[in-house]
């Protein structure tokens, strides 16, 4: 195995992982944009169980790692929960976030799921999901080298 | 009373609430064996960032957090494809093809794909791994774009768009 874990361990769990959590967005309908659409509407409520069987799960994991055991098997890292930091851009981003998906139905995860059910329609949004985080990685540099030239000596 | 209560529950949840709660449960099991075996809190937006980095140049896409971790990503991305198939073509009759039109898929994930990746996260990531955690900031942004969602929904629906 390799200093980092990420020997062959490593990756049979995350094809595990990936799997179970495939599985569950099939499973769930949630891979449906329909479903996501009627629950959005308010029409059906269920998504609120997805999400808060697949947070309790993966809160008693975070509990068990962060408050019994110390250091991850495959990797020696320490256990943590997941904390960003807040700015102004989590809040841009929900917003932006939001209205995709309140108009397509689709979120990256379920996206990939979609294609699993034989839904090849699903395309445009996975073709979406890339061109959006290109545009938004253009922006950033462009932003930042601008921020860059602004602040040059003599400007 | 147990009637009335009946009948509100049909009504929230007129496909009943096994499978969602079932599938969440899977869903969030997958997050949680690969986060005790590595310490890692798989999501699922970063995906896109990493997998540019195969091939785009921008420096904003070759940062070494992102390189380091676009392998296991690809892997995992391509194994919830496995998975969802698994369930569909075994469990059920057979595949399902939206009806959504094409151009609320496209519009729609391009807003996706920005939103998440200035958001720092997404359904998973905020909305399962980052409530799990109880952060203040997946709190702010879960709320924030369920919010935002249901209302451009509503609205969509509104305009008579259907499907």
């Amino acid at each position: 195995m390799r200093s980092d874990g990420r020997g062959p361990l490593f990756t049979l769990l995350v094809v595990i992982g990936g799997l179970s959590h495939g599985f569950g967005l099939a499973y769930s309908r949630m891979a449906r944009p329909e479903i996501v659409l009627d629950f959005l509407r308010l029409e059906d409520l269920g998504l609120l169980f997805v999400m808060g069987g697949a947070a309790l799960v993966t809160g008693l994991a975070i509990q068990l790692g962060t408050r019994v055991l110390e250091t991850a098997p495959l990797t020696g890292t320490r256990y943590t929960g997941r904390e960003k930091g807040f700015d102004r851009n989590v809040v841009a981003g929900g917003i932006v976030f939001g209205v995709g998906w309140g108009l397509s139905g689709v979120c990256p995860g379920a996206g990939y799921a979609s294609l699993g059910i034989g839904n090849y329609r699903i395309l445009w949004a996975v073709a979406g999901m890339f061109i959006g985080a290109y545009a938004q990685g253009l922006w950033r540099v462009h932003r930042y080298s601008e921020a860059g030239e602004r602040s040059a000596p003599g400007d | 009373m147990i009637a009335t209560s009946l009948s509100v529950a049909t009504e929230l949840f007129p496909r009943g609430i096994d499978h969602y709660l079932i599938g969440g449960l899977f869903l969030g099991l997958g997050i949680a064996v690969i986060y005790l075996g590595t310490g890692i809190l798989a999501g699922n937006s970063t995906f896109l960032e990493t997998t540019l980095s195969y091939v785009s140049d921008l420096p904003r896409f070759q940062r070494q957090k992102y390189v380091a971790s676009r392998d296991w990503r690809v892997v995992f991305a391509v194994s919830i494809v496995a998975g969802a198939a698994v369930y569909e073509f075994a469990f059920t009759a057979g595949a399902f093809v939206t009806d959504v039109q094409w151009w609320r898929l496209l519009g729609g994930g391009i807003l996706v794909g920005i939103g998440t990746r200035i958001g720092k996260g997404c359904t998973s990531g905020h909305g399962v791994s980052g409530i799990a955690s109880l952060s203040r900031t997946s709190i702010v942004n879960v709320t924030l774009f369920v919010g935002v969602a249901v209302v451009t929904a509503l609205v969509v629906s509104a305009l008579g768009v259907t499907p």
